[in-house]
């Protein structure tokens, strides 16, 4: 079988969910007649009809809105952000509403929110963000952010299937630049697992989405120095796996985090509290972060290239934490 | 006053619905009452928010409803609660904080719901973010192939949020059977409604979104029941949502903690002498659907209730602390098996079959079309009727229909109402 795009296992897991299960419908902005900004939902409208596949007004508050409405009907929504920039639209739809649902009344939100985000692609601060961390920080949801094409389809499929609202990050940045050969049977993903990428044993590299190539990259470069970098996929961020993350730096006694959202208040804080709550007598050495600056996005290649981490800014500071 | 001089009441109904519809204004009134009595004894542990002079608005909407309907309530709907079949004892047990309450103490107020079998959305307290949830859940309905409606509230004050517009909009572009009521009670906590709209009726609004809408005396219960299902009904038909804006006060503060000392004086006078209630047995009295012995049975019969679900609440325990941590995720399907209810073939939606004609293909629907007498003419597309636009050339650019979308049926002559607003 031919390898497939990430953003075609994208596709197919809405696709071949949405052929299983009459209960999965998608609503969101142009993803019906013109098949998603991306191209994510192309053939979708043509197959499944207009019942299911529903284009709406620019209004990213009634998307969401709308969708948890339907899920309390025993439906499956998915609702697509066209940019997940624009997720701060319906932010209090979401966090307020949505999240708190299960708790407070005991309605469950079977619902999908998905949509490309990232940076690295010249899109500016209005299309390029990584507003995970808003919503880790909302008790309510599941936040699921894929790096390759098999773990896409088979953690949206997860998602579809998954009782409660999950916010599903799609790095735009692999949408077309990886392929992968995945199994033509259904298979699926599960949800809060990481997976540990390159076995290593002087530091763990923790890392997710467009991040976790970046990390390999810098990896393969530490081997050549007699680094052996353990890398692990975070994959689901919300429930975070501390299993695998304990397990790893147990062995390694350093980690150093790469993510792509700001510095401050980015997930690399929240796995250093973890790492001294439960990991203290383990660790040799500082957790390490490499993250983007503190600011917006900024659109200049020049300037966005210093904004995102890189292969080499990663081969650096876990140089200098290995020496510890 | 601009509301219509109720010729609703000359609409008759049975002796049955008269009576039900002064019982459950007497319940809303005195679970009130009640509440009232316990928050002065600190047994109400958060806020109060009084629906005083606004009973017949919340009763009579709510009753419109049939029980397969959806409705999501908003902080003063109360007695729409009421009709819908929740006990008191919930409502009593959810502003007490206790762990009897529909969420176990995990929110207070008429924050609640009943998803299998009431049929009732929790509201939270960010205004207006009922109305797209309500039009999704209108929108399932009908894909399920549920005849349902839904009905949502929304005041003055909430109608100027941003969401507020963007449900509305959604709701008229996906004709949701969406019913929407407008409470006007004139105050927005403490600022007055011409202080933050500068329309004269908020049922205006509707021209916006295309649809249609109507004005009534909130404070006039049957004007307000036969409205409301004149509404529902063509809901339910396929019109799209309808805007229902309710003339009335609020006679309270915004809650118990406010005198509410910025209202004027003679505008309290003038709505305390138009009291929903009392206006209403007179009516009674005068139609002879009620005598003093039948008033007094309903008394009695909601003082006994009432005792008995007060009694129940205040014996209740506080939840135990260490539920607190319980609940954030559905463990899955031992914790909820999801179903939704078909009422239509399933295999039509699934491949091959899924490209059928969406069954809520109503007149108008993408043609730009309002169901709304105002705005009969096309308001988007041109001036082309739509009768005029064929069945291949509307289906064409979608390329889903493999059957070619029958042509829209006649549109039926627009109903004249007396009571239809903003005209």
């Amino acid at each position: 079988m031919a390898p497939i795009t990430f953003l075609e296992a994208i596709r197919q897991a809405m696709f071949e969910e949405m052929a299983a299960d009459p209960r999965v419908v998608l609503i969101g902005e142009d993803v019906g007649v013109y098949g998603g900004a991306f191209k994510t939902s192309e053939g979708l409208l043509e197959k499944f009809g207009w019942e299911r596949v529903i284009d709406t007004p620019i209004s990213e508050s009634a998307i969401i809105g709308a969708a948890c409405g339907m899920s309390y009907l025993g439906l499956r929504p998915i609702a697509e952000m066209q940019f997940i920039d624009f997720i701060a639209c319906c932010f209090n739809q979401l966090t307020n509403f949505v999240a708190k649902s299960h708790y407070l009344w005991n309605a469950p939100a079977p619902m999908v929110v998905r949509g490309p985000s990232g940076g690295g692609v010249h899109g500016g601060p209005f299309h390029s963000l990584n507003p995970e961390m808003y919503f880790l920080h909302t008790p309510g949801f599941k936040i699921v952010y894929p790096s390759t094409p098999y773990d896409a389809k088979g953690l949206l499929k997860s998602s579809i299937r998954d009782n409660n609202p999950v916010l599903f990050f799609e790095h735009k940045f692999l949408y077309r630049r990886i392929k992968e050969e995945i199994p033509t049977e259904d298979y699926t993903v599960p949800l809060g697992k990481a997976i540990v990428r390159r076995e290593g044993k002087h530091l763990t590299i923790l890392s997710y989405a467009a991040m976790m190539h970046t990390s390999l990259e810098a990896a393969a470069a530490l081997a050549k120095e007699g680094i052996e970098a353990e890398v692990i996929d975070l994959r689901t961020l919300l429930p975070l796996d501390e299993e695998t993350i304990l397990n790893s730096v147990e062995k390694t006694n350093k980690c150093l985090v790469v993510h792509e959202h700001t510095k401050t208040g980015g997930i690399a804080g929240e796995i250093s509290a973890i790492l001294f709550e439960k990991a203290f007598h383990d660790l040799d050495g500082p957790l390490v972060r490499v993250a983007s600056l503190d600011t917006p996005v900024p659109y200049a290649p020049t300037l966005e290239e210093a904004f995102l981490p890189n292969a080499q800014k990663v081969f650096v500071a876990a140089k200098d934490l290995a020496k510890f | 006053m601009p509301a219509s001089e109720t010729p609703a009441k000359l609409k008759k109904l049975s002796r049955q619905q008269y009576v039900d519809l002064y019982y459950y204004m007497r319940l809303n009134r005195e679970v009130e009452d009640t509440m009232t009595r316990l928050f002065r004894q600190n047994k109400i542990v958060g806020g109060l928010y009084a629906s005083l002079g606004q009973e017949a608005i919340s009763v009579g909407t709510a009753y419109a409803l049939e029980k397969r309907d959806w409705m999501a309530p908003m902080i003063r709907n109360i007695g729409a609660l009421l009709v819908k079949g929740v006990p008191p004892r919930d409502i009593f047990t959810q502003h007490m904080a206790k762990y009897t309450s529909p969420t176990k103490g995990k929110d207070g107020t008429s924050h609640f719901g009943d998803l299998d079998n009431l049929h009732i959305i929790s509201p939270i307290s960010m205004l207006g973010d009922l109305i797209p949830v309500m039009t999704g859940v209108a929108m399932a309905g009908r894909y399920l192939g549920q005849k349902i409606v839904a009905m949502t509230w929304i005041g003055d004050g909430g109608s100027s949020t941003g969401v507020f517009h963007e449900g509305l909009n959604l709701a008229a572009s996906q004709k949701a059977a969406l019913v929407l009521i407008l409470e006007n009670n004139l105050w927005a906590y403490s600022t007055p409604v011409r202080r933050q709209v500068p329309l004269e009726n908020l049922a205006d609004r509707a021209k916006a979104y295309g649809i249609s809408s109507y004005i009534v005396d909130g404070n006039d219960v049957v004007a307000v029941y036969t409205t409301a299902k004149e509404a529902v009904e063509r809901a339910r038909a396929g019109e799209g949502p309808i805007l229902i804006e309710a003339k009335t006060f609020r006679r309270r503060g915004h809650a118990q903690h406010d005198p509410a000392e910025y209202v004027p004086k003679e505008q309290r006078t003038h709505w305390e002498k138009r009291d929903p209630i009392a206006l209403y047995e007179e009516f009674l009295t005068a139609e002879k659907l009620l005598d003093a012995k039948g008033k007094k049975e309903i008394g009695d019969k909601i003082h006994e209730l009432l005792e008995k679900d007060r009694e129940f609440a205040e014996n209740s325990p506080m939840p135990p602390p260490e539920t607190a941590d319980q609940g954030v995720y559905c463990a899955g399907p031992e914790c909820h098996n999801l179903q939704p209810k078909w009422e239509r073939p399933v295999d039509e939606l699934l491949p091959p079959k899924s490209c059928v004609d969406p069954v809520w293909m109503v007149e108008g629907f993408g043609r730009g079309v309002s169901s709304s007498s105002s705005t009969a003419a096309p308001i988007h597309f041109g001036d082309v009727p739509p009768a005029a636009v064929s069945p291949e050339k509307d289906a064409a650019p979608i390329k889903v229909t493999k059957k070619p979308v029958p042509p829209p049926a006649k549109k039926p002559a627009p109903k004249k109402s007396a009571k239809r607003g903003g005209r």
